[in-house]
């Protein structure tokens, strides 16, 4: 615990699959109570990095340190439980579970009566007032009693950020929060993501700059599986090496227009 | 979540099952059929509300089904005891092979239980007190905590029905309960259960434990029924049988292995006498037509007219 500032520090982190290097001996440090931005063109290694975070994929070097305890070797769900949470780029529900269920399955986690097989699913009904509460915080409050599998692709969003939050985390790893929804929903993801940022870390991986521009306190830009740059936005968007990097990417116009 | 459809359902099952024997119905055929019953049921447990497809079911039936018989007929246990030991026997393999099996997914947890299974197999065929091909005969059914003759069938036909009840019960409590609740949200999203903090291989097992002790207690139970426990239990084909019967009537419906398992014996209860082994191309018809037209099951097609889960 020698730097309470820092919650989350890779050193030379490192994933080859049979050869070829998809991340290369990253460093990273995000600091408490900030929104970081992981981002950089396609097959830049995020998604590989946010895999390595959370123990998906096991790192070939490197190593992870969260609030100061290593976390490099640790289980995905122990590092779930230590209040290191994900999601994922394509939304993660359950989809045949109502929409309560969702969040309510998360919340059962903690009360550690989940391998009670011999109890009736009625002793979950104290959960209700949370979990309402958790949907209501993400305006699905009405959609309650609604089967996940139809609602609309916004709302699944939002249904999955209640979700982890249900866990209460410390810090939240997102993965292309607003991937494939229209305007409208990703403005009201925007919103959501602030809001749920007071006092928590998030990481995410963005690929609407306006997004990652009206968010993040630090951008770390990645090409090649290696860092690129690093800093606020306004510096990171004017750095000649990060424009490069997208070059011939439709991405470029974007930076720049963001930044202008 | 008891809602009234499925109350009506156990009503219809529970009036069904006292009155059957009376109605006329052959005693030891609805025997064999509640045993199934109770198989297909332990083994939906596991496919349906998991989705973990084991292929080597067979495995725990068998194990259940010597354990009692020789229990019973050579160290003189009750029935009780006898069943107890089956299903206790049957619970532990299962631990056995889930540990080795949950570690892959898919095909190869598949292939996993279905090689393991195999293996017991040879070993039933070795051993001596299996009586190898001949089977394990001659086990007396003796008497129900000493008190009630089990060799009078109405006696056991109700023994049988209570043990088919309790076991059915508790798998319906155990997909209701919390730890069932984490078993559905694993079969929806393994990766998302994980990322919401939980072991989802420990939960795997123990729901793997269960329905392999389930499975035993009705290869327990059989043995009383026909006094003997043979290779037939043991055999992939029984593997496969259970995975048609659940199919048949209902995957991850509450009924539907129950309709299936009689659908299945009563059929070949039929056929057996009048078309021989074409028994076996029939049965093949039946899944082929089940999984290219009805793919929810007897259960699962009528629970969607009903627009109701059965």
């Amino acid at each position: 615990m020698a730097d309470t500032d820092t919650i989350l520090e890779i050193r030379g982190l490192t994933k080859t699959f049979s050869g070829f290097v998809a991340v290369d001996g990253v460093d990273l440090r995000v600091r408490r109570g900030t929104i970081h931005a992981l981002i950089g063109p396609n097959g830049a290694g995020k998604t590989t990095c946010f895999n390595l975070l959370t123990r998906f994929l096991a790192p070939t070097h490197g190593t992870i340190t969260f609030n100061g305890r290593d976390i490099t070797r640790m289980h995905p769900a122990a590092i779930a439980r230590l209040g290191l949470v994900r999601s994922f780029q394509i939304s993660a529900t359950f989809p045949h579970m109502t929409v309560l269920e969702n969040v309510r399955v998360a919340l059962q986690r903690k009360t550690g009566i989940s391998m009670h097989f011999w109890k009736s699913g009625r002793v979950l009904d104290q959960l209700n007032g949370r979990a309402l509460e958790l949907l209501e915080a993400v305006d699905l409050g009405a959609f309650a009693g609604a089967l996940t599998v139809e609602l609309p692709y916004g709302r699944k969003r939002a249904l999955e950020i209640a979700t982890t939050l249900a866990l209460d985390p410390e810090m939240m790893l997102l993965d292309e929060p607003t991937q494939g929804m229209g305007h409208e929903d990703v403005g009201r993801v925007v919103d959501l993501i602030r809001k749920v940022a007071v006092n928590r870390t998030v990481l995410m991986v963005e690929h609407n700059m306006n997004v990652v521009a009206d968010l993040s306190d630090t951008i770390t830009v990645l090409a090649r599986g290696a860092v690129l740059a690093e800093g606020p936005y306004a510096e990171v968007s004017r750095n000649a090496q990060v424009l490069e990097a997208y070059v011939g990417s439709e991405q470029v116009g974007k930076v720049q227009e963001a930044a202008a | 979540m008891n809602t009234g459809h499925m109350r009506w359902g156990f009503i219809v099952l529970i009036g069904f099952g006292l009155l059957a024997p009376v109605a006329g119905i052959y005693p030891t055929f609805l025997m064999k059929c509640w045993c199934f019953a109770l198989f297909a049921c332990a083994f939906n447990l596991l496919l349906g509300y998991t989705g973990l497809l084991s292929f080597g079911h067979a495995a725990f039936l068998s194990v259940a089904a010597y354990v009692t018989g020789h229990a019973i007929r050579s160290w003189g246990f009750g029935p009780e005891w006898g069943i107890l030991a089956g299903t206790l026997s049957a619970g532990a393999l299962g631990y056995v092979f889930g540990s080795l099996a949950i570690r892959r997914a898919g095909i190869y947890f598949a292939m996993i239980t279905l090689a393991l299974a195999q293996m017991l197999y040879f070993v039933w065929l070795q051993m001596k007190f299996t009586g190898g091909e001949d089977g394990l005969q001659g086990v007396p059914r003796g008497a129900l905590f000493g008190v009630i003759d089990l060799s009078n069938n109405t006696n056991l036909y109700y023994l049988v029905f209570v043990i088919f009840l309790a076991g059915f019960s508790l798998i319906h409590r155990v997909i209701h309960s919390p730890f069932g609740q984490v078993l559905q949200a694993i079969r929806e999203n393994e990766p998302r259960a994980i990322s919401l903090g939980y072991d989802v291989d420990r939960y795997k097992l123990v729901v793997f434990v269960l329905s392999a002790a389930l499975s035993g207690l009705a290869g327990a139970t059989k043995t009383l029924v026909f006094q003997l426990a043979s290779l037939t239990d043991a055999h992939w084909h029984m593997s496969g049988e259970v995975v048609l019967m659940t199919l048949l009537g209902g995957l991850g419906t509450v009924f539907g292995p129950v309709v299936g398992a009689f659908v299945i014996i009563g059929l070949q209860n039929q056929l057996a006498d009048k078309v021989g082994s074409w028994v076996q191309v029939i049965m093949g018809l039946i899944f082929v037509i089940c999984v290219l037209i009805f793919r929810r099951g007897i259960v699962g097609e009528l629970g969607r007219l009903l627009k109701r889960p059965l």
